[in-house]
């Protein structure tokens, strides 16, 4: 698995792809958070949490997209699993490498709560949780990014279904979706949401609930990958 | 070393294997013979464990590829169709993570490293990205990632298509290195690759095996071992015919007429004899005028061509 994981990392910055999605989520985030950060004149993080379930919809994607597509179109998969590894392992390996990529995203964006902390005070809770939170989002992300690119052979393919599959998962959670769906039902329905669950993270409230539903759409997206990798060979 | 046995594997409607089954001794070198489309990938794919049969099974050194994979992979070095590689990696890159996903590291792994680099000849290119690569160092990073666990069976599919002759020539001359220690099967849609390089073929039709022996064993198989070409200037070739027709050590014969009004016979003998003596006097007693006599071999080609051609699909 260790081997695997290596390899995708290398091939995050091997090519030019790593570098630019850092680059350009560093840099909108920042513009976008700081736009309005100084009319509030408020230290706290909580409007950069707060936008990363639909920024991370548009990013989690571009950083699975090619995990399996590329495999496929390249034929290399078929080295992949010749090689004495379990399917699993083969899967965690390049589930845990794209984890990784995005930590180190996360870890660059640390100037941000840095610099607040210069000119205020933050709380810090809020901004631990936020970041506990931010990988539990982006790690259902990813995992239904990943799942997206175990069905195609075309990174843009595996990225536009990467989006749908997130968006679908994300806007049944909004309330603009659940005020028109009958009271008896709405709750139900937006507890699937994928921000609802981060609304609370990012107040600095970690729920369990929230953190098992996190969990829950890693381990199904993840089996359903194991599934399409294993029959589709 | 490998027992394969009575595999069937369909893809929707298609039977892409159709209950195939067949040995391989151990240091045997088998050329794996078939038309595109016969299931020459199917096979090795089955057996290096990439994909599972939908019945049969293949035991390599004993052991199952469907309920053990994990201890066939190991013994088994692949060499897939195309050759595929991560254009991206470098050359080093790419044989490390291999070496590793194998289960190698620290001064094995670099072993490993040195003996496979010097072995295929890649020394100065290592740590070029593949992308960069000729056709031919592709193919050599490709056999380098096969042999880096330095595995007793090599199995490699295709591995001279798409090079240039210079090119075809190294890597069988590779491969016939590699077969004096290892157990190898090599697929190939040419003969003479096939006959240059395996102690045994193999030959797939229609996803079913339809021969099996050393290169001069199928060539026996050819009806008739070899046949007269036999030309005369004569003014009516029924005559002639009718002569051939009673000679009694001729089995059977044909003829056509070249435009230059000569007429050429293709005679079967009897029992594989040699007939040109006795046809040289049979000339002479008819006042036949004889412009040419040769002899022709039937080759494995003939033989090729007879069994995939010879099954009409029902």
């Amino acid at each position: 698995m260790i081997a695997v994981m290596k390899k995708e990392l290398k091939s995050y910055y091997n090519s030019t792809m790593g570098y630019i999605i850092t680059v350009v989520f560093l840099g909108l985030t920042s513009w976008l958070f700081f736009k309005t950060f100084f009319l509030y004149g408020e230290a706290t993080m909580r409007p950069y949490f707060n936008m990363l379930p639909v920024i991370f919809m548009l990013f989690m994607p571009a950083i699975t997209m090619r995990q399996w597509a590329e495999e496929r179109k390249l034929g290399t998969i078929e080295v992949l699993f010749t090689l004495p590894l379990k399917d699993l392992e083969i899967l965690l390996g390049k589930y845990f490498a794209s984890i990784l990529f995005l930590v180190v995203i996360l870890v660059l964006t640390l100037t941000i709560p840095i610099s607040i902390a210069l000119i205020g005070s933050p709380d810090p809770g809020e901004i631990i949780s936020g970041y506990f939170g931010a990988i539990l989002l982006g790690g259902a992300y990813l995992a239904i990014g990943l799942f997206a690119s175990s069905l195609t052979s075309s990174q843009i393919v595996a990225f536009i279904l990467g989006l749908l599959f997130s968006f679908v998962l994300f806007i049944v959670g909004e309330s603009f979706v659940t005020v028109t769906l009958p009271p008896a039902i709405a709750p139900l329905v937006r507890y699937f949401g994928l921000g609802y669950h981060f609304d609370s993270i990012a107040r600095g409230v970690i729920d369990l609930r929230d953190v098992l539903y996190y969990l829950t759409v890693i381990v199904t997206f993840l089996y359903l990958t194991y599934i399409v990798i294993k029959e589709r060979r | 070393m490998i027992e394969v046995r009575n595999l069937v594997k369909s893809y929707g409607y298609i039977k892409a294997l159709d209950d195939v089954s067949f040995e391989v001794r151990r240091g045997e070198i088998v050329g794996f013979l078939g038309p595109n489309g016969a299931g020459k990938t199917t096979t090795m794919r089955i057996i290096t464990g990439y994909i599972y049969p939908d019945s049969g099974d293949v035991l390599v050194r004993g052991k199952s590829v469907v309920q053990d994979p994990i201890e066939v992979k190991r013994s088994i070095g692949y060499l897939p169709e195309d050759n595929p590689l991560y254009d991206d990696m470098e050359v080093l890159e790419y044989l490390q993570f291999i070496g590793e996903a194998r289960g190698l590291k620290g001064s094995k792994l670099k072993d490993a490293l040195d003996r496979v680099v010097t072995t295929v000849d890649i020394n100065h290119v290592v740590y070029r990205p593949i992308g960069e690569l000729s056709k031919g160092y592709r193919q050599r990073v490709g056999l380098a990632q096969a042999l880096i666990h330095d595995p007793e069976i090599l199995i490699l599919d295709e591995p001279t298509t798409g090079l240039d002759p210079t090119q075809i020539v190294e890597i069988r001359s590779l491969i016939k290195d590699l077969g004096k220690e290892k157990t190898l099967i090599i697929s190939t849609h040419i003969l003479p690759e096939a006959q240059a390089t395996s102690t045994r073929i193999l030959i797939i039709n229609r996803g079913k095996i339809v021969a099996s022996g050393a290169p001069e064993e199928l060539t026996q198989l050819a009806r008739g071992d070899h046949s007269i070409h036999f030309v005369v200037k004569i003014g009516s070739p029924e005559q002639v015919a009718g002569i051939l027709d009673q000679t009694p050590w001729i089995e059977a014969h044909t003829y056509r007429i070249r435009d230059n009004g000569e007429v050429e016979f293709v005679i079967r003998p009897k029992g594989g004899e040699d007939i040109r003596e006795r046809l040289f006097l049979l000339a002479r007693e008819n006042d036949w005028i004889l412009l040419e006599m040769w002899r022709e071999k039937a080759t494995l080609e003939d033989v090729f061509l007879s069994l995939i051609t010879e099954e009409v699909p029902s």
